[in-house]
C-alpha cells in the first residue's frame, strides 16, 4: 500500500511528468514561465484545480455516472467541473490576489481547456475506478510535477535573459530548444520503477 | 434506445450544471470585487482604436489608468478635445488644454528632385532597402518612399506620394505609429496650428546637399536673419523652426530659396499656392 503510494507520487512527479513526458498542458507552460513568481502562482492554481477536479470528478463518476450508465459522458461532464472549478479560483484570485490575477492574465481562464486538467480526471477514472485516495493523489502530484517542470523552466529563462542569445534564436526559438532538452533529461527518470 | 437513458444524461449533466452555478453564484457574492464604474464609461467614450499613442497598452488599459488617476483626461491623441472633455465630465474634473498635434514628414526629396544611386528591386519595405547603402537614394538622411509608415498608419492619412511619403491633414490623428516605424526618423509630431514647417532633415552641408537633391536645406541662414522672432535656427545644417516661438507669419517660408519651408493656407483662405517646392 505505502509503496503504491510512493509510486503513484514518484510516477506523477516525474517518470509521467504531465508536461515533460506527456507533453500535456503545453499552453500555459511557454505562456507562462516567464517569471519564476508568476509561474509559481500559475503552479498553485492548476494543483487546486486539479485537486479539486480529481476529487470532484471521482466522486460524480463514481456515484452518478457508471451506476446510471452515463460513461461516454465523463468528457462534458469532466469539464463542466473543471469549468465550475476555474471560475471559482479566478474570482477567489481577483478578490484577494490582483497582482497575480494581472500577471496570469489571458492564461489562468484558459486552466479550463487545460488538457492536462482534463487529462487527469480521465485517467484517474481509467486507473483508480475504485480508489479516491490513489486518485487524488495522483490528481496532486500530477499538478506539482505541472508546478516542477514550469518552475524550472522559469528559472532557466529567467538566466537566459541576462545571456546574449543569437538575434535568431532570441525568444520563442530558444525557449523551445531548451523545453526540448529538458524533456530528453526527464525521459533519464523513465528508468526507474517501484514497486513492479 | 431508451427513453429514461436521454432523461437520466439530462437530468445529470444539467444537475452538476445547476449546482456548480449556484455555488459559483454564491460564490461571486463573497468575492465580489468592487468595480470602477468610471472605467467602463471610460472607455466607452474612448475611439477605440487601440492605437497605444496615450502610452497604455490600448484603450481599456488607459481608461482604467484614468480611472485610478495615473493618467491624465486629455491624454487621447486621437480623441483629442472632444474626447477629453466628455472624459474630464466621467472623472468631475476641468480637461485642461489639448495641444493637437499632426505628423509630418520632414522630407520632399521626390522622384524629380532627387538623385538616385541605384535602382532597389527589393521587398518594399523602408527598413529593408536601408540596409543596402541608406536606400536608394543619394541623400542619406532622405524619405526612403517605400510606404512603411503607410502600412503602419491605422487611419490611411499617409501616403508615398512620388517617391516621398505626405500626410494627409485630415486623416490624421496623431497617433505617432509612423513616427515609430520610419527607418529614417523623419516624421515628427509638431502643433496642428504651425502652419509653417521645415521639409529637410538633412545634416550635411549645402555643398553635398546640391549634389544629389534640389529640394533640400542648403544652411544658407537666410530663414535665420529674416526671422522677427528668433523662432527659426540653423542647426546640423538644416533649419529648425522653435514651435513655442514662431507666429506663423511666413516670412521665412518667402525668402527661403529652395522652397524648403513650406506653408499650409490660413484657415478659411482662398486655396491659393503660397510656397510649394522648385
Amino acid at each position: 500500500m505505502v509503496l503504491q503510494i510512493v509510486s503513484i507520487m514518484l510516477s506523477a512527479l516525474l517518470t509521467e511528468n504531465f508536461v515533460m513526458v506527456k507533453f500535456y498542458g503545453i499552453c500555459p507552460f511557454l505562456g507562462v514561465s516567464k517569471k519564476v513568481e508568476t509561474s509559481i502562482g500559475m503552479g498553485m492554481a492548476v494543483t487546486f484545480v486539479m485537486a479539486l477536479a480529481s476529487a470532484f470528478t471521482w466522486v460524480v463518476n463514481k456515484a452518478l455516472l457508471i451506476p446510471f450508465g452515463l460513461d461516454y459522458l465523463q468528457t462534458i461532464s469532466f469539464i463542466l467541473i473543471i469549468a465550475g472549478l476555474v471560475q471559482f479560483v479566478e474570482m477567489f484570485m481577483k478578490k484577494s490576489m490582483p497582482a497575480m490575477y494581472n500577471a496570469l492574465g489571458i492564461y489562468l481562464p484558459l486552466i479550463t481547456t487545460n488538457c492536462a486538467v482534463l487529462g487527469v480526471t480521465l485517467l484517474n477514472v481509467q486507473n483508480y475506478p475504485d480508489n479516491f485516495i490513489f486518485a487524488l493523489l495522483y490528481g496532486i502530484f500530477a499538478a506539482l510535477g505541472f508546478t516542477l517542470a514550469m518552475v524550472l523552466m522559469a528559472g532557466i529563462r529567467e538566466a537566459l535573459d541576462e545571456r546574449a542569445v543569437p538575434e535568431s534564436f532570441r525568444g520563442f526559438p530558444i525557449t523551445l530548444l531548451t523545453a526540448g532538452l529538458m524533456a530528453i533529461a526527464f525521459m533519464g527518470f523513465s528508468g526507474f520503477s517501484i514497486g513492479g | 434506445m431508451d427513453i429514461n437513458n436521454i432523461i437520466m444524461a439530462v437530468v445529470v449533466v444539467g444537475g452538476i450544471g445547476l449546482i456548480f452555478g449556484l455555488l459559483l453564484a454564491f460564490a461571486a457574492h463573497i468575492f465580489a470585487v468592487k468595480k470602477d464604474e468610471r472605467a467602463e464609461k471610460i472607455q466607452a467614450v474612448l475611439p477605440g482604436a487601440n492605437c497605444g499613442s496615450c502610452g497604455y497598452a490600448g484603450c481599456s488599459a488607459y481608461a482604467e489608468a484614468v480611472a485610478r488617476g495615473d493618467a491624465p483626461v486629455n491624454g487621447c491623441t486621437v480623441g483629442k478635445a472632444p474626447v477629453a472633455e466628455k472624459i474630464a465630465g466621467i472623472m468631475g474634473v476641468e480637461a485642461g488644454e489639448v495641444k493637437e498635434v499632426v505628423a509630418r514628414v520632414m522630407c520632399t526629396g521626390d522622384r524629380a528632385s532627387v538623385v538616385y544611386k541605384y535602382e532597389y528591386n527589393g521587398i518594399e519595405d523602408c527598413k529593408a532597402a536601408v540596409k543596402f547603402g541608406g536606400g536608394a537614394k543619394g541623400c542619406q538622411s532622405g524619405c526612403v518612399g517605400l510606404g512603411r509608415c503607410a502600412a503602419a498608419c491605422p487611419f490611411d492619412a499617409i501616403h508615398v506620394i512620388n517617391g516621398v511619403a505626405v500626410v494627409d491633414d485630415t486623416k490624421c490623428q496623431a497617433c505617432g505609429k509612423c513616427v515609430r516605424e520610419c527607418p529614417k526618423n523623419l516624421i515628427k509630431l509638431i502643433p496642428k496650428s504651425q502652419r509653417h514647417w521645415v521639409v529637410c532633415s538633412n545634416p550635411e552641408t549645402g555643398k553635398f546637399v546640391n549634389q544629389y537633391c534640389k529640394n533640400g536645406c542648403i544652411g544658407c541662414h537666410l530663414c535665420e536673419k529674416e526671422c522677427h522672432f528668433d523662432a527659426i535656427h540653423v542647426v546640423d545644417n538644416h533649419a529648425v523652426i522653435d514651435y513655442d516661438k514662431c507666429k506663423n507669419c511666413g516670412l521665412c517660408a518667402k525668402k527661403c530659396p529652395r522652397g524648403v519651408i513650406v506653408s499650409k493656407p490660413r484657415p478659411g483662405a482662398k486655396p491659393k499656392v503660397e510656397v510649394q517646392e522648385g
